[in-house]
């Protein structure tokens, strides 16, 4: 695939509590929204991540209880509810990705709670490795610089260079 | 009359066990005494080998990680950023930081030289003898620039250079490309000014003041495109320096 890597158009980042932290745009000529609306943009994405997660069908131990052969998994659920999710070995997850004809949304949330929402073109491949790349630019870049303060906008330099640098030359 | 319960009380104070001890038979109690007395205050492991039983070149080759370092020092930034006026001030606490480290690492760095062939000793000394205390300045810098970059950071420093200035003779500057402490580091804008290897600063004073040479050390950014974080530490010698320097020249002392 030559042009694997080429449509990446967007990154955002949303601290825990729904704020937006980051926003940068990686190709020339996208239309940009004001402030205001990347941090409204930011804030209802952070709400409807959290509906999808709480919206997690579930569904009545009881019945695989009945006929184990079915799922063994059920039965190790907790009793207590009564539901239980479908696989619950895996945690639930809210929304991951969200796919229109022209871009397609992933997201990424790491165990502390920091979405990284990345707008891709639809037919981009590899889109889990380039936000794990993005992942541990942060690590290194923003969570260890002492000069970054902890939930607030990222303003790191050396950050900005090395994700631009390692973008282009992916592209 | 006050002084044999004073005794027992610094007794039972330098090893809290050795108080308990009180009623067991006598040899014993003296043994606990004098181990007690070998290590004060220190933590034995099990196998009784501490790090001072360790031969020094042992971490010679060791690696640190690079992870665990920039936090420490980041944390070392942060540290030092509590209560300060300015940048300046900042950057000569971060100095301050560097300068005990220098001093002591001074004694390790010629100890290592002595102990090994010659490819690791600076390029001024021969390899038949020792290498001495460093007399002359240029002796030195080849020694910062060389050995200690590369005990430090395990490479050598990228340039070395004397002001061109006539009316700074004293100057001289040592490059890094990219300076390992300030690889996670991004100043604020409102702080471009500083620069955190002002700690490496530090080190290579307490590295000068140990050989006899009184110097001021200071780190400068001077970004390049291909190097955004270059630095430039000036090394500023002091007076009796120089003039001690001329007279060694006259003498023919290399």
């Amino acid at each position: 695939m030559p042009d694997n890597n080429r449509g990446v158009f967007s990154l955002i980042i949303i601290n825990k509590a729904g704020g937006l932290i980051y926003q940068r745009e990686f190709q020339a000529g996208l239309r940009k929204l004001s402030t205001n609306d990347y941090l409204v943009l930011a804030g209802t994405f952070h709400g409807v991540h959290a509906i999808t997660r709480s919206i997690t069908p579930k569904i009545p131990i009881s019945q695989p209880a009945q006929s184990p052969a079915t799922s063994s998994t059920g039965t190790a659920a907790p009793a207590a509810s009564g539901y239980s999710y479908p696989n619950p070995g895996v945690p639930v997850s809210g929304l991951d990705y969200l796919e229109t004809d022209k871009f397609r949304l992933t997201c990424f949330q790491t165990l502390t709670g920091t979405k990284f929402l990345l707008f891709t073109d639809p037919l981009t491949g590899s889109v889990d490795a380039i936000i794990q790349k993005i992942y541990e630019l942060y690590a290194d870049f923003v969570m260890k610089n002492p000069f970054y303060q902890i939930e607030m906008p990222v303003r790191c330099e050396a950050f900005d260079r090395h994700l631009g640098a390692w973008l282009r030359g992916r592209m | 009359m006050a002084a044999p319960p004073r005794h027992a009380t610094m007794q039972s104070i330098s090893n809290g066990s050795a108080a308990q001890g009180n009623d067991r038979p006598q040899t014993q109690q003296s043994q606990h005494v004098q181990q007690s007395q070998q290590s004060p205050g220190l933590r034995v492991p099990s196998n009784r080998k501490t790090i001072y039983d360790r031969h020094l070149n042992r971490s010679r080759n060791a690696e640190l990680s690079r992870a665990s370092f920039a936090f420490l020092f980041g944390e070392m930034v942060t540290y030092a950023q509590r209560r300060v006026t300015g940048i300046q001030d900042l950057e000569k606490r971060l100095n301050e930081q560097g300068y005990p480290l220098g001093l002591r690492l001074l004694d390790l760095l010629f100890y290592r030289s002595t102990s090994t062939s010659s490819s690791a000793l600076s390029s001024s000394s021969t390899s038949s003898s020792p290498p001495n205390r460093p007399l002359r300045i240029i002796t030195l810098l080849h020694l910062i620039h060389g050995p200690l970059w590369r005990l430090l950071f395990g490479r050598a420093a990228d340039a070395l250079e004397h002001s061109v200035s006539p009316d700074t003779p004293n100057e001289y500057m040592i490059t890094d490309n990219d300076p390992m402490v300030n690889t996670y580091i991004s100043a604020p804008r409102d702080m471009s000014m500083l620069n955190c290897a002002a700690y490496v600063a530090g080190i290579i004073e307490g590295v000068c003041d140990g050989c006899g040479f009184e110097t001021k050390v200071s780190a400068h950014n001077q970004p390049t495109e291909l190097w955004p974080s270059r630095t430039v530490f000036l090394v500023r010698f002091g007076d009796p320096v120089m003039e001690r320097e001329k007279v060694l020249e006259r003498a023919g002392v290399k």
